[in-house]
């Protein structure tokens, strides 16, 4: 193969933690193809010696909705914005299933990762940010049980449908942003792994999942607003299920995306050159 | 300066160990060391001191374009840490190094090989890994089946491929980079000696195309016969660099001053000493070329394990094999323990020729390697009263071979008939 003359040839320089933006966001770019494999290659392994297999991207959902319908629905008869229970609670159960497995899978990347990481430079942040799209396509898969389920109740969806890409997009960036923090903490404190599930048990909890964000009184719709699953999950049951929806919630959660994804970043980088000394 | 490829100024890279580490190995111990920082400000004697290491410290080098270094040193010497530094993987403490043109690095066969995929599927997420593009790969596809040598086997899992197939695949995938400067380490290490083969002559042609490359290796051999240059690490610092020969040797002498080169432990058998004696018993220190010289090599045996085989190799100063003889070329039967013994044998006079030799001990059993030591020592040969010496008192070469000569008239001519 011939070589380049010299002026073309990339100049690097390798000093202590110097590192722009625009340089690891054009690295990121160019390593896309990267990013497809590292995605590919988490869904071909994913259900490889599974008995059940993708039936599994269904069936979790699915079951949530079963007993949040049970006890919500049925017992507590908890109010779902006159939309059936079972079909109210599954519009919210799939984007919540998709961002706990994101953030659980994403936090554990760097980690499981570890051995690649000492052995190949390619920009870090692929690992969690591949580890977070992964579990989108279990949330392809359920959100075609959640078509069947509208039909099944004859619920046609109004011209709001068309919000619905951003706030799965929405869903995707505040998944991305949690991971960011946690997938760097956890390579340096083992602890994260134990606080994780913890905090994802109680987030479900402050996000409208089995009731309605409208329980939530009015002043106080804003400091809910500050997390923002609240507001993909009402998002994604307004572009459906023709409910209120996120309504005002929707500016503050993307102001709080954009903000975490910033710090989040700026956080990863910063510890991106020791993640492999810290292994 | 259009010439240069990588230029290194005073590079460190400091390790934090020990205490320190272990202080904030959890976000309890954290908090805890913070709540205790303001009173042990105040204790006499302030923070504990956290230990740390220089894996590498003030090194500074220039590689020029086209140059294939090799780069040697014991364990520890800061080979691998230079490498990662050079293709990002861990970022230096201090110092800065400019890279002219794209890296390649192969630190490892195979890196990122997922069990459960298949070779196909592989070899599209290791070159991807690599820094190749899709369409690169799917061009080069069928070379590094070839070079892999798996054709059949290309659609199964790669857990259910042998050890060779997998290290091959894993070459064959990173022998398709074409990097202006490729970085390898130590990845002869694995592999059979077709395999080792191979992938020598493979990196023959990269060093031969006009790539900068920079080598890691145990191998002298490998490095003698692949790099231009050398530059020779201790204990993170550069302590020479120069023409590859003259560096390997000063490398060997080194080596061979402070312990082995290589050894490999089983416990099955070990070897305790190796020494030169003449055929007294006497320690021999600087031989003459007219010494018999009788190695002796003291080793035990724990458990009853059989050797089938004890070997000598006689290596020069720069790591050449220049003969190697076992019991087995001479009919000798071994021990099969437990127990301490000795072997000896015997280098006939007039062998070794004047100069420094390495002595490599290895005991096997059935072909495996039960111990190892290379070098297990070094010496010097002189010329004594040898009568090879007669004439100018110089020879090339490292071995006498006697060789029966005659000279024979064709026509003898009466004396003074040239004049």
């Amino acid at each position: 193969m011939s070589t380049a003359p010299p002026s073309a040839l990339p100049v690097t320089h390798i000093r202590p933690g110097t590192r722009a933006v625009r340089f690891t966001l054009n690295e990121v770019w160019h390593a896309r193809e990267l990013l497809y494999f590292l995605v590919m290659r988490d869904i071909k392994v994913r259900y490889k010696q599974t008995v059940l297999g993708v039936a599994w991207s269904v069936l979790q959902p699915f079951l949530t909705m079963v007993v949040f319908t049970i006890f919500f629905g049925r017992l507590a008869k908890m109010p779902s914005d006159g939309v059936p229970y079972p079909l109210f609670s599954l519009a919210a159960v799939v984007p919540w299933t998709y961002f706990a497995a994101a953030a659980a899978n994403g936090s554990s990347s760097l980690v499981g990762n570890q051995h690649l990481l000492a052995k190949v430079y390619f920009p870090r942040v692929l690992v969690p940010l591949a580890a977070v799209l992964m579990p989108a396509v279990d949330m392809v898969v359920a959100f075609g049980m959640l078509i069947v389920l509208m039909a099944w109740y004859h619920v046609t969806p109004t011209s709001a449908i068309v919000t619905l890409p951003l706030f799965a997009a929405l869903g995707v960036l505040t998944a991305f942003a949690v991971t960011l923090w946690t997938s760097a903490l956890s390579v340096r404190y083992r602890d994260a792994r134990y606080v994780l599930p913890f905090l994802i048990q109680i987030w479900l909890f402050v996000t409208p999942v089995a009731y309605p964000a409208s329980m939530v009184p009015e002043r106080w719709r804003l400091l809910y607003a500050l997390n923002p699953m609240a507001t993909v999950v009402e998002g994604f049951r307004g572009a459906l299920l023709g409910t209120p929806g996120a309504g005002s919630m929707t500016g503050v959660a993307v102001v709080v995306v954009i903000v975490w994804l910033a710090a989040g970043l700026a956080y990863f980088r910063s510890v991106e050159g020791s993640i492999v000394d810290l292994a | 300066m259009a010439d240069i490829a990588i230029k290194i100024s005073g590079l460190g890279k400091r390790y934090t160990i020990g205490a320190r580490e272990q202080e904030y190995d959890t976000l309890r111990d954290r908090i805890a060391a913070a709540a205790a920082r303001p009173f042990r400000r105040m204790a006499p004697g302030g923070f504990a001191a956290s230990k740390t290491i220089w894996a590498l410290k003030g090194l500074s080098h220039e590689i020029r374009r086209g140059e294939v270094v090799g780069v040697i040193g014991g364990n520890g010497a800061g080979k691998s840490t230079l490498l990662k530094i050079l293709s990002r993987i861990t970022e230096p403490t201090e110092g800065e190094v400019e890279i002219h043109g794209r890296v390649g690095a192969l630190l490892e066969v195979g890196t990122g090989f997922h069990p459960d995929l298949t070779g196909r599927e592989n070899i599209f997420l290791n070159g991807a890994i690599l820094g190749m593009r899709k369409a690169e790969i799917a061009r080069k596809f069928d070379e590094i089946v070839r070079f892999a040598e798996i054709d059949e086997f290309i659609d199964t899992p790669v857990r259910h491929y042998s050890s060779g197939m997998y290290v091959r695949l894993g070459f064959a995938v990173a022998a398709q980079m074409e990097p202006e400067i490729l970085i390898v380490d130590e990845v002869l290490a694995v592999g059979d000696v077709h395999f080792q083969r191979k992938c020598l002559g493979k990196l023959d042609d990269v060093a031969r195309s006009g790539r900068t490359v920079l080598f890691v290796s145990h191998n002298m051999a490998a490095i003698q016969r692949l790099c231009t240059s050398a530059m020779l690490l201790e204990r993170g610092q550069l302590v020479r660099t120069g023409d590859v020969r003259s560096t390997v040797a000063a490398y060997l002498s080194g080596e061979a001053r402070d312990g082995y080169l290589a050894a490999v432990r089983t416990g099955k058998a070990q070897i305790l000493s190796a020494d030169l004696e003449d055929e007294a018993g006497r320690p021999l220190e600087t031989p003459n070329c007219t010494d018999p010289i009788v190695c002796r090599i003291y080793f035990t045996l724990p458990h009853r394990s059989p050797v089938t085989r004890i070997g000598i190799g006689v290596l020069s100063s720069d790591g050449v094999h220049i003969f190697t003889t076992n019991t087995a070329d001479a009919g000798q039967s071994c021990p099969s323990g437990p127990g301490e013994f000795d072997a000896r044998v015997t280098i006939p006079p007039n062998t070794l020729l004047v100069g420094d030799f390495h002595l490599t001990v290895c005991l096997w059993n059935a072909g495996a390697i039960l111990d190892l030591q290379e070098p297990a020592l070094s010496f010097s040969v002189d010329a004594g009263a040898s009568r090879l010496y007669g004439e100018g008192g110089r020879r090339k070469g490292y071995v006498h071979v006697d060789c029966p000569w005659s000279v024979t008239p064709r026509v003898e001519l009466p004396a003074g008939v040239i004049e």
